[in-house]
């Protein structure tokens, strides 16, 4: 705030008529370096949006294109069909259950997740003893591949003779239907992704705490609060913007997990009554089982949109939410600045 | 001159490169003009999946005989990436000169067979009758060499038959199972009585086996959908929902657990195609009651085996058919299921004493090679599958596993596959 209100006075004005002053002999060379000025910055970021153009902006046309036609992969040629891929997908009862799974895991992962990333990162934070050591641990299970979390995890999670249900009927509980019931098989999916991703989430939310100046823990120990008090009041509301970001990046990728409802049996077509059936699981199954280009490419723009809706859903209610929690906490330094 | 001193520089550079099937796709782009010269070095890509058999020694057999050509074998881990990497390039380039396709993808592959090469006539009549068949187009043109086929038989603990009261050598089990799939199941029941275990490994091998002697299934040849109203097949949904399922360790195979399961006995009998044989033991090396016995439930049965195709648009059009009519030629898919375990589908590879004298350690020195030959003799009907057929195969498949898993009972999970089945 305080430095949006002083940046106008202190930059702008005073640095603009420079050029203006300089004697006008317009060589070649100082025109080149004019364009220099003026060009160079949008040469230098070109190469990601030329990239981006190619890599990225066309295939997303092309697959709206697509979408509209009833596509042979091998013929590489197409027929007109109009909306009707966008209704068979509205229309099938898969899509439906896809999007309950999908919704399903993804709460089911990114809430626990972010829960346990800020606990963490909170953690880390304090003074321990070998703080590098745990900090590269926490990551350790993200650098592993998925292939090999999905494996382990599958271990662990079989019906007959994973090892969790083995533990439970050994205590003598009933074993878990991991992949049979629709909620238990979105747990153990769930934790395969908060396994690989709370690790990551806590170290990027690791960095902007220790971002946030120590002075207002002093102030707020000599104030009297405690390390609750100092955490919600303190460390959550300066959090805001990284929160935001982690949010809106888990959401995205929640939205899209495929690799561990693909991995999580061997036929990775998402169980026999579409129990963990994903939305890209499924547009997997029709793009690249059934050679349906048309019909997944379709899916994939269904997908875009709901991930647009959502995001900017959760950036609403993130904005909100952290705002209004945090309000008291943060207001006290800002008023300082104000009145200075 | 100059034209020489290319095509030198040409052989060297495909001689050395690895990467030979770039080469060979990019000149198949180019228009794919057969070279009149019969002599002019060349280099041929095979793409195979798994384990063909076709080890490095064999291909230097062809490679001896024509020191002209040299042959790249690519092979890959299985055969899904095989089928996704066909057909994002059938039609286009990259392919190799010669592409193997798995039966459960070859009626997609014959879709598009105009793509294909077609086998010279002297090859006709090499197969069996239903192998060929399945690989000749409307046309009649033969667009696919038959190399393996799954004749079943039936694998069995013999240790755990003789544990239930059963007869447990081969001959007497033989006669155990000799009849119809009510007997099969009647057998299964009466283990269950015995020792209160399962006797099969999982109901939709069942369903694979029944729905495997049905000609007709899911579609007719003028493209009729008869999946949902086809009495044979609600007759065999209803056999393995209330017979098959109570009486089976799994819903389906090749889950961890149904792995796990071949070594500590959960199940006493499965299903057994000759490329089965390695997979059992290889899953249970320690196990010593694994035997075979030679016969199948209402006759004969097939369940897998490959084809090599010839993409039209590669470079060496000719040349690649040559090495395809080789390599599935009697004498060498013998070679390759001494090596691999691959069953020919040629009818001369049945009189070979390499394979009829071949017996297998593991099950107990059972005479594979002979009980296989018999059960490959025994198969009568060649279901027809054009490109659907795994769909709604599948969807079928998904049907038994709900009822099996107990989330849906036999009349909704029908009723649901009917509603699937018709959304397709």
């Amino acid at each position: 705030m305080t430095s949006t209100a002083t940046r106008p006075a202190a930059s702008g004005p005073a640095d603009r008529p420079s050029p203006e002053r300089q004697p006008r002999v317009i060589s070649f060379s100082h025109r080149v370096s004019k364009w220099d000025l003026k060009f160079s910055p949008y040469l230098y970021i070109s190469p990601f949006f030329i990239v981006f153009a190619i890599v990225g902006l066309f295939p997303i046309a092309y697959t709206a294109v697509i979408s509209f036609q009833n596509w042979d992969l091998v013929r590489n040629s197409g027929e007109f069909v109009g909306f009707d891929q966008y209704i068979w997908i509205l229309q099938n009862p898969q899509f439906w259950t896809a999007l309950r799974n999908t919704f399903s895991i993804f709460l089911l992962s990114t809430v626990p997740q972010l829960i346990l990333a800020v606990f963490i990162a909170a953690m880390l934070d304090r003074n321990i003893r070998s703080k590098t050591f745990w900090r590269m641990g926490v990551l350790l299970p993200y650098v592993m591949a998925p292939v090999a979390v999905a494996l382990i995890f599958s271990n662990m999670f079989g019906d007959n003779h994973g090892l969790v249900n083995n533990i439970l009927t050994d205590i003598g509980l009933q074993p878990i239907p991991w992949h049979k019931d629709p909620f238990w098989s979105h747990v153990a999916i769930a934790t395969m992704v908060n396994f690989r991703w709370t690790g990551y989430n806590a170290l990027i939310l690791l960095a902007a705490m220790q971002a946030i100046p120590r002075d207002y823990y002093e102030a707020a120990t000599v104030d009297g609060a405690g390390a609750f008090r100092q955490f919600t009041a303190i460390t959550v509301p300066s959090l805001r913007p990284t929160l935001i970001f982690v949010i809106i990046t888990s959401t995205i990728g929640g939205l899209q997990i495929f690799d561990e409802p693909r991995m999580y049996d061997n036929t990775g077509e998402g169980g026999a009554a579409q129990q963990w059936l994903t939305i890209t699981l499924f547009l997997y199954n029709i793009g690249w089982r059934e050679w349906n280009f048309g019909r997944a490419a379709a899916l994939a723009w269904i997908l875009f949109l709901i991930i647009l809706v959502i995001g900017l859903i959760s950036l609403a209610v993130t904005r909100r939410l952290v705002r209004d929690e945090g309000g008291r906490g943060v207001t006290a330094p800002r008023r300082k600045g104000f009145r200075r | 001159m100059n034209s020489r001193a290319f095509r030198r520089s040409a052989v060297a550079v495909a001689a050395f490169s690895a990467s030979a099937i770039v080469l060979a796709g990019c000149a198949g782009g180019g228009g794919g003009q057969p070279s009149a010269d019969p002599d002019e070095p060349i280099t041929l890509t095979i793409a195979t999946f798994n384990d063909f058999g076709y080890t490095d020694e064999l291909l230097q057999e062809y490679m001896d005989e024509h020191p002209n050509v040299t042959i790249v074998h690519n092979r890959a881990a299985e055969s899904g990436d095989a089928r996704a990497n066909y057909f994002q390039k059938l039609g286009k380039e990259g392919l190799a000169d010669i592409e193997a396709v798995e039966i459960d993808w070859f009626a997609e592959a014959m879709q598009y067979s105009d793509l294909l090469a077609e086998a010279p006539d002297s090859v006709k009549g090499r197969w069996l009758d239903w192998k060929e068949a399945a690989a000749t187009d409307g046309d009649g043109r033969l667009v696919g060499f038959g190399t393996d086929i799954g004749p079943q038989g039936i694998c069995y603990r013999a240790d755990l038959f003789e544990a239930a009261g059963l007869p447990s050598d081969r001959e007497g089990v033989a006669d155990l199972f000799n009849g119809d799939w009510e007997n099969f199941l009647d057998v299964a029941d009466q283990y269950k009585e015995a020792t209160g275990k399962p006797m099969i490994d999982s109901a939709n091998s069942v369903l694979q086996g029944i729905v495997n002697q049905i000609e007709y299934t899911y579609t007719e040849p003028d493209g009729t959908v008869i999946a949902t109203d086809n009495p044979e097949i609600q007759a065999a949904y209803e056999l393995v929902t209330e017979r098959a399922v109570p009486n089976s360790a799994y819903a389906g195979q090749w889950s961890d657990d149904w792995f796990a399961s071949m070594a500590n006995g959960e199940f006493a009998t499965m299903l057994c195609p000759g490329w089965m044989l390695g997979v059992i033991s290889g899953n249970a090396p320690d196990v010593t009651g694994w035997d075979i016995a030679n016969v199948f439930p209402n006759g004969g049965g097939n369940w897998g085996g490959s084809y090599l195709t010839v993409p039209k648009n590669g470079a060496n059009v000719d040349a690649a058919l040559a090495l395809a009519d080789w390599l599935t030629a009697p004498e060498q898919q013998v070679k390759a299921f001494t090596n691999a375990g691959t069953f020919p589908s040629q009818l001369k590879a049945y009189e070979d004493p390499t394979l009829t004298d071949a017996t297998n350690e593991y099950f107990n020195d059972a005479p594979t090679g002979e009980i296989l030959s018999e059960r490959a003799e025994a198969v009568t009907v060649a279901p027809y599958k054009d490109a659907s057929y795994f769909k709604y195969h599948d969807a079928l498949q998904n049907a038994v596993t709900r009822v099996f898993d107990g989330v849906e009972d036999e009349q909704t999970s029908w009723d649901t596959w009917v509603a699937e089945v018709q959304a397709f």
